[in-house]
């Protein structure tokens, strides 16, 4: 591991939800960990061994956490790799990342998880956490290995974007995780209406011409979810919520204190099905995106904090999976390295609190995965995003450092850039 | 406005300023494009009906047929319409060559376009692929249906076929009936004929009715018999059997009793209605035989005929865009 001398980052605007403290202050990183955290103008008196380093009033804040990133390694490296997508992260200000377990071969077995822990290892970028698979190939129908993936590192299950069809398996997955204090994550989407759909059914879908599902689809199975998670007593990770139909079940359960906690991406935050526009497969997502109702009452639930976690859904596709017919082309997009200044949008237009955003990024995420990461204190590891938050900045696609460039938001104009990336105090990413 | 069909020397002594290098949309065309491709329409069809019917409007262009769904008619409307301006017309069906070895539509698409044809006509069965094509070939690419989206030049050749029956389009009232979900031609004949001002409704049930079609700016009808009611127009649409058997409906005969066009429903209509179907048909399925063969009630013949001079209307006006250029 590389020596880095004990650091001090001061004169810094420190942001820390997890304290509620936005104002200046000073972070001391000694050997890889928060030895400090000065709040104040005035860091006093600081020890000669340090190396004093002058942010110039920059935010400085914990790196962030994305509990939802797909690569393709392993099985299908030309669109990511751990490395590539490491770096992508590492230049957005992401410190650690979850990945899904739809890999070839599916992370279904301790094996898989091991592998993929030691590959993040030897990369030495990002922190790298394994979510294991629910049932076996994620193929909804038998479980997989839930107990000896978890002691293996995994930090929770998934069948990643297929939902568990069978109401009997899901409700054995979330008893058998449950008495291994493993949680599970499930994409609320009945299966039947969604199969082909390419679009959200409505007015935009139909003049199209595009196969759609109803946006009531992910409620259906939303309320399926939240009983069986009521029946088994487990925690459930609503994987994505995206419709405001969905946010009235949501909202039944929580007020019930149901132990659920729901996430959103940002492509679901910043985009509705209008932007498909002329058939733009780069906003082909899955689940695919709302109408602008919708999305205003996700934009609305993160505001506040029904929805906990915004996550980039991370998904590479190359090129050649996205230059074809709308219907045919591969779902998803990539989001790890426009995640934070995407998200600051809704700092900028004044509609949602900057810590309360940076929450939904940071701690809230760690806490949820038990993950020591996402705050700024002292003894926590030294993942770190020096940002300057006004920079304006036009993302251009083909200079995203992820392999695949499926970005949705290419040619966007946002606010918010990352000037350097700490992960356990070594810095991955300076801006050049 | 009832004007008399004008003669071809008239129409191609004309001038038709067609400005745009596709042909993908209806949504693309404002009225007086519409106006100035049927009028040079009309004038094809006196010249599709002389004994010589060849001009050299294209001579020196290729016209490349490039259907990756299998269409006599279209196809060969095409194929005629092109070799009667002189044209010079490949057909490729990609079904037997390179797109079953894994090549993609695009990879196609370049490739033939590397044969420098100067028009491509293309047919796929998904939504958006001419739009697509037509963002990396340099020719002009005319849209033959793309999936569930459009089929531009059938509802030109409906225009057309309209206009001659009835002497005008706006204030016609014309119920399209059927599988409105899967239908290219309703999308494309829904936004041409609401451009012309006439009043469309649609007919069909639920299961094939798109998501708040009432939105489209049309009046939506789940009964025949008050969707036909006092309709100019009665356009059928063509059903694929395999959505019968229970999927989309419960079964033939039952969709033929509620939704089939037979003389029992047809008399809902206004006298004079003209009957519509843009091929091929399922007698018996959506439409019975008597109303399909009846020549004092069905235009389904003419709109054959119609289909070739108003593609060789639309080939006319790309090409003389193309000698500009």
């Amino acid at each position: 591991m590389t020596v880095v001398r004990p650091t001090a980052f001061v004169n810094a605007r420190l942001l820390d939800p997890a304290t509620g403290y936005d104002g200046p202050g000073a972070v001391i990183v000694v050997e890889g960990v928060i030895a400090d955290v000065v709040k104040g103008a005035d860091p006093g008196a600081l020890s000669p061994d340090l190396e004093i380093v002058d942010v110039g009033g920059k935010a400085l804040l914990p790196g962030l956490v994305d509990m939802r990133v797909k690569t393709g390694e392993p099985g299908a490296e030309p669109k990511e790799t751990l490395k590539s997508a490491g770096l992508a992260a590492a230049a957005g200000g992401v410190t650690s990342i979850v990945v899904q377990p739809d890999t070839h071969p599916v992370a279904d077995d301790p094996a898989v998880v091991d592998f993929i822990l030691r590959r993040a290892r030897d990369i030495e970028l990002v922190h790298v956490y394994p979510a294991g698979a629910a049932t076996k190939g994620c193929a909804g129908e038998r479980m997989a290995e839930i107990g000896l993936m978890h002691d293996a590192g995994c930090v929770y299950v998934t069948d990643a974007d297929r939902p568990i069809a069978n109401s009997k398996v899901l409700q054995r997955v979330l008893a058998y995780a449950k008495a291994f204090g493993v949680l599970v994550a499930h994409r609320p989407a009945d299966p039947w209406l969604s199969a082909g759909a390419a679009a959200t059914s409505g007015e935009f879908a139909g003049r199209m011409g595009l196969p759609s599902v109803p946006a009531i689809a992910e409620k259906i199975m939303l309320e399926r979810d939240l009983a069986l998670a009521e029946l088994t007593g487990a925690r459930l990770i609503v994987d994505q919520i995206t419709t405001a139909a969905a946010l009235e079940s949501l909202k039944r359960a929580q007020d019930r204190g149901l132990a659920v906690i729901a996430t959103t991406s940002i492509n679901h935050l910043s985009f509705n099905e209008v932007d498909i526009g002329d058939y733009r497969t780069f906003c082909k997502v899955d689940p695919p995106l709302r109408s602008e109702d919708d999305r205003q009452a996700v934009i609305e639930a993160v505001a506040t904090g029904q929805i906990g976690v915004v996550v980039s859904a991370h998904a590479p596709a190359p090129a050649e999976d996205k230059r074809l017919p709308y219907d045919e082309a591969a779902p998803g997009a990539i989001g790890l390295q426009t995640l934070l200044p995407a998200l600051l949008a809704f700092h900028h237009e004044g509609r949602i609190p900057l810590l309360d955003l940076i929450r939904t990024v940071t701690c809230a995420p760690a806490d949820l995965l038990g993950l020591p990461a996402g705050r700024l204190a002292k003894g926590a590891p030294a993942d770190l995003v020096l940002c300057d938050l006004d920079a304006p900045l036009v993302i251009d696609a083909d200079k995203l450092l992820s392999k695949s460039k499926n970005s949705p938001f290419d040619g966007r104009r946002l606010q918010g850039k990352v000037l350097r990336t700490l992960v356990d105090g070594r810095t991955v990413y300076r801006a050049g | 406005m009832s004007t008399p069909a004008p003669g071809l020397n008239e129409v191609l002594g004309r001038t038709f300023p067609f400005p745009r290098r596709h042909f993908i949309s209806v949504l693309d065309l404002n009225e007086v494009e519409v106006a100035n491709l049927l009028d040079l329409a009309d004038g094809f069809v006196a010249l599709n009906r002389q004994t010589s019917k060849k001009l050299d409007l294209l001579k020196g262009r290729t016209l490349m047929n490039l259907f990756f769904e299998n269409s006599t008619r279209t196809q060969s409307s095409f194929e005629l319409a092109g070799k009667r301006l002189g044209a010079d017309v490949v057909n490729m069906s990609p079904r037997s060559s390179s797109i079953s070895k894994g090549e993609t539509l695009i990879d196609t698409a370049v490739t033939l376009n590397a044969m420098q044809p100067d028009l491509l006509v293309v047919r796929h069965a998904s939504s958006g692929a001419a739009a697509l094509l037509s963002q990396k070939v340099t020719c002009s690419v005319i849209n033959a249906g793309d999936g569930q989206h459009e089929h531009p030049t059938q509802a030109l050749l409906d225009a057309l076929s309209m206009r001659r029956a009835f002497g005008r389009i706006a204030g016609l009232k014309v119920a399209i009936c059927g599988d409105v979900l899967h239908s290219r031609v309703a999308r494309s004949n829904v936004g041409m004929l609401q451009m012309l001002g006439a009043h469309v409704r649609l007919v069909g049930p639920p299961t094939l009715m798109p998501a708040q079609a009432d939105r489209w700016g049309v009046e939506v009808f789940h009964d025949m018999r008050k969707g036909v009611a006092g309709c100019d127009v009665v356009m059928m649409l063509r059903l694929q059997l395999e959505r019968m058997d229970g999927v989309m409906a419960p079964s033939q005969r039952e969709y033929f009793r509620f939704y089939g066009l037979d003389r029992e429903k047809l008399a809902y209509a206004a006298d004079h209605v003209r009957v519509m179907h843009p091929g091929p048909m399922n007698r018996g399925v959506e439409i019975d035989s008597e109303v399909a063969d009846d020549l004092a009630v069905s235009l389904i013949q003419d709109q054959v005929e119609m289909g070739v001079a108003a593609r060789m209307a639309v080939l006319a006006s790309l090409a003389a865009r193309l000698d500009n250029a």
